[in-house]
């Protein structure tokens, strides 16, 4: 069968900036992309032109096999979209917008209303159901979003970075309307700027810098590039930091950084939870006073200062919303 | 696309607006609570200057037309500021990535206008029989002059259509439409007899399209007193053609630069 998305050589420019330098993708149907790149890196944009909100200047882009710059109508039949901004009417109920959604998808008016309640009731908006909107929450508002991408049930979707500004309960909530929804067989192509999201989400990652890829593979083998886990930790006295590096030196995968002024001991490690556990085990046997301890995630900056030498500019480039 | 299904897009699309005149204070004290202050305040207020007299009662008979024809005018720009504030929002978006009628957008926007002039007009009528105006023809005539004055607000819609697509902001809108609608609403037989205006202003105001309105309106109302002169100029001797050709002319030129400009707008 054909690939759910498939985009060659897509080429993109406003005003002299090129947003996107010849990106090519494939996403097999039924799995996960994680587009992961830092604002302004072009992700945005390559939704918009698979979702035909946005012409390119270059290249070609198929979805389900259909082309998206030849046939835009019969690509919107076929995908369901929830952008970086929540697109739902404020002054609408959540269920009036789920029912106006359904009509313009044409399935008419009783299949409208039973999947507008449907939808609410699985994304556990039903006590809000008929509440405007702006009376919602970040997260209700973003889970009405995501609803109103479902709505016909379509074989592709777009979601555009679904978690920005939300605070970690509604991330975590997220992901599990996510992971539902995948665990269900839809092709899904999710933009993130949080690599542990990409991580969790994501079958594929595709990282993006400057509307070029720079980077893509399954989140393990980019992690083996970026090198896994930090275990950091912070000692109540600086005298004892040689004896804990001494110690602790084995259990990890790279050189660690010592810093005495600071008090802390940074190296990356590769076995998690064990080897925070065995860390510790160690550190308690010689009653080692510990501030803090933690093992830290790679970071998008970790990939980016991995992959490109530098760190993300999150400053001076413009900004992919932006160029709505 | 065929046509059933672009005019279902465009009722679905009308309705979400619809609803919004419920829920939006502003919407709903434009719509219902300043066409009340519009005929108390020119009744009572001008009404007595004007028509010492007659203590106001033959100016308020004049002045109905007049203000349900200004009244309509404005409330086209309800259309250019909800256009532009979708526009800022991510809303245009969801539609854009749905597999409706592009132009439903437009077109359920200037459809939702239309009903909001109908409540205006009622409310306005209300309170008109209220303060003495009357019908003096028959229904189907009156039905015939309010279905004008829809008609026309209805074509000054999709210019308003136009605009909120063109410039950044619902606050935009509204300044840029008032410096328009203003003048024109004004130098008109809206609220003053032509032969009160000095000679270039009456001019003006002949074939201005909103006398040409006002003055089907009254006719169709029958508030014109018997004994009144007969107008001179071609507009107003028949005002009826000329109110449907402006229409026609404006929704020509306009449907299609609105259009065009929604997608201008919106693919970037």
């Amino acid at each position: 069968m054909d690939h759910a998305i498939e985009a060659r050589g897509l080429v993109k420019r406003y005003k002299g900036v090129t947003a996107l330098d010849g990106v090519d993708l494939t996403v097999p149907a039924g799995t996960v992309l994680g587009l992961l790149g830092p604002n302004g890196a072009g992700k945005t944009t390559i939704v918009r032109v698979l979702s035909t909100l946005l012409r390119p200047d270059g290249g070609s882009a198929r979805v389900t096999g259909v082309d998206v710059l030849t046939r835009p109508a019969a690509v919107r039949r076929r995908i369901g979209l929830s952008g970086q901004y929540a697109a739902v009417d404020e002054y609408l109920t959540g269920y009036e917008n789920l029912d106006m959604i359904g009509r313009l998808y044409h399935l008419g008016a009783r299949r409208s209303r039973a999947r507008a309640r449907e939808l609410l009731a699985a994304f556990r908006l039903e006590d809000a159901a008929d509440r405007p909107t702006r009376t919602y929450s970040g997260g209700m508002r973003r889970r009405l979003d995501l609803a109103g991408a479902l709505v016909a049930d379509p074989p592709v979707i777009f979601l555009d970075e679904p978690t920005t500004g939300l605070d970690p309960r509604g991330r975590t909530e997220m992901w599990d309307v996510i992971q539902t929804l995948v665990a269900g067989g839809t092709t899904l192509l999710l933009t993130t700027q949080y690599l542990e999201e990409a991580d969790v989400l994501a079958d594929e990652i595709v990282v993006i810098d400057q509307g070029r890829i720079i980077a893509q593979g399954t989140a393990d083998s980019l992690k083996r590039q970026v090198g896994g886990e930090r275990l950091e930790l912070t000692v109540a006295d600086a005298a004892v930091l040689a004896g804990v590096t001494e110690v602790l030196t084995p259990l990890g995968v790279g050189r660690p950084a010592v810093d005495d002024g600071r008090r802390s001991f940074v190296m990356p490690v590769s076995g998690g939870p064990e080897v925070l556990a065995e860390a510790l085990r160690l550190l308690g046997e010689r009653q080692v006073r510990l501030e803090d301890v933690g093992l830290r995630r790679p970071t998008l900056d970790d990939v980016f200062l991995a992959l490109t030498g530098r760190a993300t500019e999150r400053d001076g480039r413009p900004d992919d919303g932006g160029a709505r | 696309m065929r046509v059933p299904d672009v005019l279902a897009d465009a009722a679905v699309v009308a309705k979400r607006n619809i609803i919004k005149i419920k829920r939006v204070p502003d919407l709903l004290v434009f719509t219902t609570l300043s066409p009340i202050m519009f005929v108390l305040l020119f009744s009572y207020v001008f009404g007595g200057a004007i028509d010492r007299e007659g203590g106001g009662a033959a100016y308020r008979e004049f002045l109905i037309a007049g203000i349900f024809a200004q009244t309509v005018i404005f409330g086209a720009t309800v259309t250019g500021a909800a256009l532009a504030e979708d526009l800022k929002k991510g809303i245009l978006d969801r539609f854009r990535s749905l597999p409706m009628a592009p132009s439903a957008v437009l077109t359920g926007r200037t459809f939702s206008d239309v009903v909001n002039n109908v409540i205006v007009l009622v409310v306005m009528g209300l309170t008109g029989l209220v303060v003495g105006w009357r019908i003096r023809s028959s229904w189907l005539d009156a039905l015939a002059g309010v279905g004008l004055l829809l008609v026309f607000a209805y074509a000054i819609s999709w210019i308003m259509a136009w605009i909120g697509m063109l410039v950044p902001s619902p606050e935009v809108v509204n300044n840029a439409s008032f410096v328009v609608i203003f003048p024109l609403t004004f130098v008109a037989n809206t609220f003053v007899p032509l032969d009160t205006l000095p000679g270039p202003l009456q001019t003006f105001a002949e074939w201005n399209p909103v006398s040409s309105v006002t003055q089907a309106a009254r006719e169709l109302f029958g508030n014109i007193p018997p004994g009144t002169p007969a107008p001179t100029a071609w507009p107003l001797q028949h005002p009826e053609v000329y109110t449907l050709l402006w229409s026609a002319v404006i929704l020509l030129v306009f449907v299609p630069l609105a259009n065009a400009q929604y997608r201008v707008s919106t693919s970037r």
